[in-house]
């Protein structure tokens, strides 16, 4: 494998002709070998952002795009080396497996039989030994894009590039594919760079995530300080489920009033509200409970059940309770919150340790 | 073959949507209701295509007056009917080539670039499409005739007068003008259903521009450029307004059938020629449909 290239981008922005900015000016800088996944809602600019680094899109000008220390801004697609792999495949119709898998191959003018050993070699790698003569129509969603992983890396390129790949996929193939993709990844080590909507799929792949909201990184890290110390309301909210309780008030020995009891959280006195997970509240017997609250809904996750608690706020606090016990629906019910898992975004931004925010 | 394709279609479409609203019980009573929906279209198809087709199929077989055998078989076996045939099949073939070539080149460009003044350029273009053959026929005259602007310019320029509208050229060049509009308009159709990412996916992979051209956007519009092609191939094989403004004295098949029907009233020979003329405009349209997989309209 070509050895694999850091991603350096320097105040790359991106504002179409009618106006819309679609990215603001931002710094952004990617290991050699390292997996950044770039997560966010449709029109957060996580898309545009793949684009300026695959070069099928220009930064504004004053955008800078480093590929080591080469500058490629000016480079187009083709003369940049990545792999690139699509939401709808994007596979050649009218070329079979193994045409699509050599495309690249032929245009860099190998001899056929080194052609034919690398086809081989990456059909082995995404387990689709025996298909190289199918035609691409032939093929199932799964199979298909797992063609285009292999005549992505069929090239060896200096980077990987995914457009929501596993978005067309259903549930089942998806989990499957995405476990497959990262373990390629870790195999190639090679410098990749993933654009998705699902937030599992980022904490599965990405080393680090950067959450881009409005054409802005909103909070760029690994997928724990993503999840456990998300650095606004957005953030947290986005990835996985989150509970904002209100702080009423407040007491002595840092106790705080929320509706349906009082939590001990010292380090969060002051705050207007605190955030908790679901999965960090934990059921208890309504007379050591912290707070109290009557369940209005369950509902059943497999693995788990969320309850919807109503502690007499505006929105129902989120609890999961282990899945084999049951709960009426009006059934009153103890909670307790650990001081540890109570946190609020902006805390968690003058918390972490290594700062990296984008520019704008 | 219009009443055909669209006899076909109805058919289809009828049988289908019965099936769809009734269940296994209501099945046989909708598709009652449904034979009896299509027999006005049936007898439509008997009345005004099946009967006279039938009729010219079975004229063609007669003797044909001025040779003395059969109509086809003397087609067949004369020289000027082969070079007429010759003559048509090669014009038609070389304005549908030629009109796919530079249409299709411009159909794409348009379909890729905006411009101010696209839209206006784009109704320009498309505008032959409105006229009628007569029409094609005279502007041909008016360029390319005894008094047209190439004579007069050549006139003044070398002292000679170039003419070319009474000739395979002046057809080839009309049947062109009313080829482009149609190809451009189809080809510009069939650019915006181009996956952009297919496109991405080669250059990606290293591919120039001509390569991405060769790889990707030809094949992906091939279809709709072999279904057009067949369409001005048929258009010109059959067209008969521009040619016989251009000339009644052109070999062409259809004003060989214009001549033996009025001039000679040699009806077996126009029977024979018009069942020639409509296999040769059928077949390529069906070998085109196909090819591309796709349905078509036939010739207007």
């Amino acid at each position: 494998m070509t050895s694999s290239v850091s991603i350096t981008l320097e105040r790359c922005g991106r504002t179409f002709a009618n106006g819309h900015t679609a990215l603001h000016p931002l710094d952004l800088s990617i290991a050699a070998g390292e997996t950044l996944v770039l997560l966010g809602p449709s029109g957060c600019g996580k898309t545009t952002t793949l684009r300026i680094i695959s070069g099928l899109e220009s930064p504004d000008a004053g955008g800078r795009v480093r590929f080591g220390e080469r500058d490629v801004t000016q480079r187009p697609i083709e003369k940049r080396d990545v792999g690139m792999v699509f939401q709808n495949y994007a596979l050649f119709p009218n070329m079979s497996v193994a045409d699509n898998i050599a495309y690249g191959l032929k245009i860099q003018r190998l001899p056929a039989t080194e052609i034919r050993q690398r086809v081989d070699e990456v059909m082995a790698m995404v387990d689709l030994q025996g298909f190289g003569e199918r035609r691409i129509d032939a093929l199932s969603g799964g199979q298909k894009q797992r063609v285009a992983l292999a005549r992505a890396i069929a090239v060896r390129p200096k980077v990987l590039l995914f457009d929501e790949p596993l978005a067309a996929l259903d549930a089942k193939l998806r989990d499957r594919l995405r476990i497959e993709i990262g373990q390629l990844l870790r195999e190639l080590n090679i410098t990749a760079v993933y654009v998705t909507h699902d937030q599992a799929e980022a904490m599965a792949l990405g080393d680090r995530i950067a959450v881009m909201q409005a054409g802005r990184i909103a909070q760029l890290g690994t997928p724990q300080e993503i999840y456990h110390r998300p650095s606004s309301a957005f953030v947290a909210d986005f990835i996985g489920a989150v509970n904002r309780l209100e702080v009423i008030g407040s007491r002595p020995q840092g106790r705080l009033v929320v509706h349906g009891g009082e939590l001990h959280g010292p380090h969060l006195s002051g705050l207007p509200s605190i955030y908790c997970r679901p999965e960090d509240i934990q059921i208890v017997e309504t007379n050591v409970a912290a707070i109290q609250g009557c369940v209005i809904q369950s509902v059943f996750l497999g693995q788990t059940q969320r309850l919807m608690v109503d502690t007499g706020s505006s929105t129902p606090l989120q609890v999961d309770a282990p899945s084999r016990e049951h709960w009426r629906v009006g059934e009153v019910i103890g909670l307790t919150i650990p001081p540890e898992v109570l946190f609020h975004p902006e805390q968690c931004n003058s918390q972490r340790d290594v700062q990296e925010v984008a520019h704008g | 073959m219009t009443t055909v394709s669209q006899w076909r279609l109805r058919a289809g479409a009828a049988s289908s949507s019965a099936k769809a609203a009734a269940g296994p019980a209501g099945t046989r009573r909708q598709q009652r209701l449904a034979l009896l929906a299509l027999a006005p279209a049936l007898t439509m198809f008997c009345a005004f295509w099946l009967l006279p087709f039938a009729r010219l199929v079975l004229m063609g077989a007669e003797i044909d007056r001025g040779s003395g055998i059969s109509a086809y078989l003397a087609i067949l076996t004369h020289r000027q009917y082969l070079i007429s045939l010759a003559a048509t099949l090669g014009v038609s073939l070389v304005v549908s080539i030629t009109a796919v070539g530079i249409a299709g080149l411009a159909g794409f460009f348009l379909a890729r670039h905006c411009f101010p003044g696209k839209a206006a350029l784009v109704a320009i273009l498309t505008f032959p499409l409105a006229f009628p053959g007569v029409v094609v026929g005279f502007l041909v005259i008016m360029l390319g005739g005894r008094q047209g602007i190439l004579a007069q310019l050549s006139q003044w320029l070398f002292d000679e007068r170039w003419i070319f509208a009474y000739s395979l050229t002046g057809l080839f060049v009309g049947y062109l003008y009313f080829s482009i509009p149609r190809v451009i308009t189809t080809v510009m159709a069939a650019c915006e259903t181009l996956d952009r990412s297919l496109e991405e996916a080669a250059r990606s992979l290293g591919a120039d521009t001509w390569r991405v051209t060769r790889d990707v956007i030809v094949p992906g519009i091939a279809p709709a450029l072999l279904s057009t092609g067949a369409i001005c191939f048929a258009t010109s094989m059959g067209a008969f307004g521009t040619a016989f403004t251009l000339g009644t004295r052109m070999s062409i098949l259809p004003l060989n059938i214009y001549g033996e029907f009025t001039n000679y009233a040699n009806f077996a020979m126009a029977a024979a020629l018009s069942v020639v003329l409509g296999l040769i405009t059928w077949l390529a349209l069906s070998i085109a449909r196909k090819l591309a997989g796709s349905s078509l309209g036939a010739p207007a």
